[in-house]
């Protein structure tokens, strides 16, 4: 049975506990809804949440399960034989999976019947030209283990989601029965559902955390294999970056200084951009502009950061770059020797920061009390120098924290890097040649035919920590100081 | 109010330092000051009195000119300081509130240190030439604040970190450093608790000496004790302008008195 099939039985039968849930209820009244403990509805929604939640609950859990269970059961069936030389139980196992995953396709096309397919004895040749002939990816003759274990892993599976489909509606049953028959006038019906709804809610956040912790996870177990094929002192200190394009070669140098110069160059332009046109435009949103011009002009800054970054990419590489070369290349001064640099990705990536210092700044400026503008005034301040020695220094922290989180957006952009940079690891000061960073580095070394075993693609794991690391001590610095900020004026 | 002090105070005439005439405010459609008629006498205080929402904080801020950062307000009368309208075109808003200085409801010190705050003023008008000019201009104003002593060790502590009472202070002797000839108070003392309050009555009494102190109050009693001349607002009419004394014990006006008893407000 399809797992939408079961998902859409329990639900109707939620559907109708729901109904008579509430039925139950009101009869157990008299049939004035003034004597029951909650309204209605929550009996309802007390037995349809009493029948969804375990049985959508048993069945993620089941989902996650029983891929586990039948691995380990079926490759108990592999013999140490089958395995080839220089190849592993995983591989093998793979090949398991794929013969599986074939022949099912190949039942539903009707070039396999369903007998043949879990006929013991079959024809291993036959059975490898009938997959390909479904035009089922077998990479070569299937051997009799494979086919064997194949031939279990389909039956052990299909046993699995019967059972699994049986047991999740009865366990929706259950739930509906029991709660139905709980339900009575002096049942708290209401509470209970708000509880429920609270640990719903109490669900989605947890997702959310452990999402994060599932992903440092994944960084810092590859990041750990990379560290045991290439030694982390050459790493992070090393200070060339020269991956060799082979492969295995061994000869591969993968030092992150070039690709953190890279990166904090091209973020410091970003930053110089950004910070002082961000900042006078808040000045003028929030001191200057009338209410009228504030309200079409602060959405319209705001649109910047609502465009993709690969649009800003497209940007630099088709219009920063060229104008960029026309006055600084070969014809103008020529300090440039082609349109990608650390100019162009910093200028457009400047302006795509534009609107987070600007906005959060503008949040800020207006979050000072009026009172001290006020105070100004009326010592005779103009509003000139209002702003500078009033209000900008009440709002610097707050503004140090709009720049800090800016600068770890600068540091995590990717797009516009690989588009305006160019891609060459260089440590040089001069902003016109290429140079790169280490996001756009991630990508170069996972793009392609990666080897995941090899230092030269585990070491994207090690770059992607580095960062992590970097952007989340950044945001938590800059959280620190806007938090210490605001509690001194509320 | 003893009537000792009263016939003291009837028998030296002032000059008049700031004279309205006509003044009408209005915010948006809403009239919010009507036909209003008050003189500010010089080295006196005069106190503004009556229920919220009857106009006196208005009134006020027409006297610097602060309603002209409220943009849906419009004032127009006559309001004279020594002679020349403070609502002439070429009269810039700016120098007038250095001349009529305000403090607020709220204390509201910079975020700077005690010193960076009194030395805030002096600073943007220039009145001082130097750095030991300065320092003195500083101590001199938190002297009159009456605050000096609490605040000599710690000049360069945040104004901030002071209590309400030293921040209302502190506020005075900002205001008093740029040597305003008229100080505006709105309710410099309903943030206050009682012991704050009376510190700062009793430096507005000394502040009389220099200034022409104009303050609004919730609190009659504080009327009572610390100005000479009281003007009384009700729904954005003057009800009545006279002595302090003359207000609270023979009040002419029938309005007046049922406020002054509790009977309005």
């Amino acid at each position: 049975m399809p797992i939408l099939w079961l998902f859409l039985i329990v639900l109707a039968i939620a559907a109708v506990g729901y109904v008579l849930g509430r039925s139950r209820a009101l009869q157990s009244a008299g049939g004035d809804s003034r004597h029951l403990h909650s309204l209605p509805s929550f009996y309802g929604a007390n037995v349809a949440l009493k029948t969804l939640v375990p049985a959508f609950g048993l069945l993620i859990v089941w989902l996650l399960v029983q891929p586990l269970y039948v691995n380990s059961q079926v490759s108990g069936m592999i013999p140490e034989s089958a395995i080839k030389e220089g190849s592993s139980l995983s591989l093998v196992m793979a090949e398991v999976r794929r013969t599986a995953h074939g022949m099912d396709n190949a039942v539903a096309q009707g070039q396999l019947t369903e007998e043949l397919a879990r006929n013991a004895r079959a024809d291993i040749t036959d059975m490898t030209q009938r997959l390909k002939d479904a035009g089922q990816v077998v990479t070569s003759d299937i051997t009799q283990p494979v086919l064997r274990a194949a031939q279990s892993y389909r039956i052990t599976n299909a046993t699995g989601y019967a059972i699994m489909s049986i047991a999740v509606i009865l366990v929706a049953f259950a739930g509906a029965a029991f709660s139905w028959w709980q339900t009575h006038s002096e049942y708290r019906a209401r509470n209970v559902v708000e509880q429920g709804v609270r640990v719903l809610l109490l669900g989605a956040a947890s997702i959310a955390i452990l999402t994060t912790v599932g992903i440092v996870l994944s960084l810092v177990f590859n990041t750990w294999e990379f560290f045991k094929l290439y030694p982390a002192s050459d790493f992070f200190f090393g200070t060339t970056w020269a991956p060799s394009f082979s492969g295995r070669g061994g000869s591969s140098a993968l030092g992150i200084i070039p690709l953190l110069w890279g990166t904090f160059y091209i973020s410091l332009v970003a930053l110089l951009v950004a910070v002082p046109i961000g900042l006078f435009a808040a000045i003028y949103l929030s001191e200057y502009a009338s209410p009228r011009v504030r309200s079409f002009a602060k959405p319209l800054l705001e649109v910047l950061a609502g465009i993709p970054t690969i649009v800003y990419g497209l940007f630099a590489l088709l219009t920063v770059g060229p104008l960029l070369l026309g006055i600084f290349g070969d014809d103008g001064l020529g300090w440039m020797k082609a349109g990608t640099a650390v100019m162009t990705a910093g200028l457009v990536m400047g302006i795509m920061l534009i609107p987070f210092v600007s906005s959060l700044s503008d949040d800020i400026i207006n979050a000072v009390p009026q009172a001290m503008r006020d105070g100004s005034y009326g010592l005779g301040a103009t509003q000139s120098e209002t702003i500078r020695q009033v209000v900008l220094p009440a709002a610097l922290p707050g503004i140090v924290g709009a720049v800090l989180l800016a600068a770890s957006r600068a540091i995590g952009e990717t797009m516009i890097v690989v588009l305006g940079a160019g891609a060459a690891a260089r440590l040089s000061l001069n902003p016109f040649e290429a140079m790169t960073t280490v996001t756009a580095k991630i990508v170069s070394q996972l793009t392609g035919d990666a080897d995941f075993a090899s230092p030269e693609a585990l070491v994207a794991f090690a770059l992607g920590m580095t960062l992590f690391i970097l952007t989340l001590g950044l945001n938590v610095f800059a959280l620190y100081i806007v938090r210490k900020y605001r509690e001194q004026y509320e | 109010m003893n009537d000792m002090s009263r016939v003291e105070r009837d028998v030296d005439t002032k000059d008049i330092k700031l004279e309205c005439r006509d003044c009408q405010v209005y915010y948006g459609d809403t009239h919010a000051i009507k036909d209003v008629n008050v003189d500010i006498e010089d080295k006196t205080v005069t106190a503004f009195i009556g229920p919220s929402g009857c106009g006196k904080s208005t009134f006020l801020r027409c006297l610097n000119r602060m309603n002209d950062t409220i943009d849906v307000a419009r004032v127009h009368g006559s309001f004279k300081l020594d002679g020349e309208d403070i609502y002439d075109k070429r009269v810039d808003p700016v120098q007038l509130r250095a001349k009529v200085g305000m403090v607020f409801q709220k204390p509201n010190p910079f975020p700077k240190s005690i010193y960076d705050n009194v030395a805030y003023g002096p600073r943007i008008h220039g009145l001082a030439k130097n750095k030991a000019e300065l320092d003195e201009i500083v101590e001199k104003s938190l002297r009159r604040g009456a605050i000096w002593d609490e605040v000599k060790d710690r000049l360069d502590a945040p104004g901030t970190g002071l209590s309400g009472g030293q921040q209302q202070r502190l506020c005075i002797a900002r205001a008093v450093a740029t040597e305003p000839e008229v100080l505006l108070m709105d309710e410099p003392c309903s943030a206050l608790d009682p012991i704050a309050t009376a510190q700062v009555e009793e430096l507005i009494d000394d502040l009389r000496s220099r200034y022409s102190v104009v303050i609004v109050t919730h609190s009659m009693q504080q009327a009572a004790r610390v100005s000479q001349k009281t003007a009384f607002f009700h729904l954005g009419n003057l009800v009545e302008f006279g002595e302090t004394g003359q207000i609270f014990t023979n009040p002419e006006d029938p309005r007046t008195e049922s406020y002054i008893t509790g009977r309005i407000g």
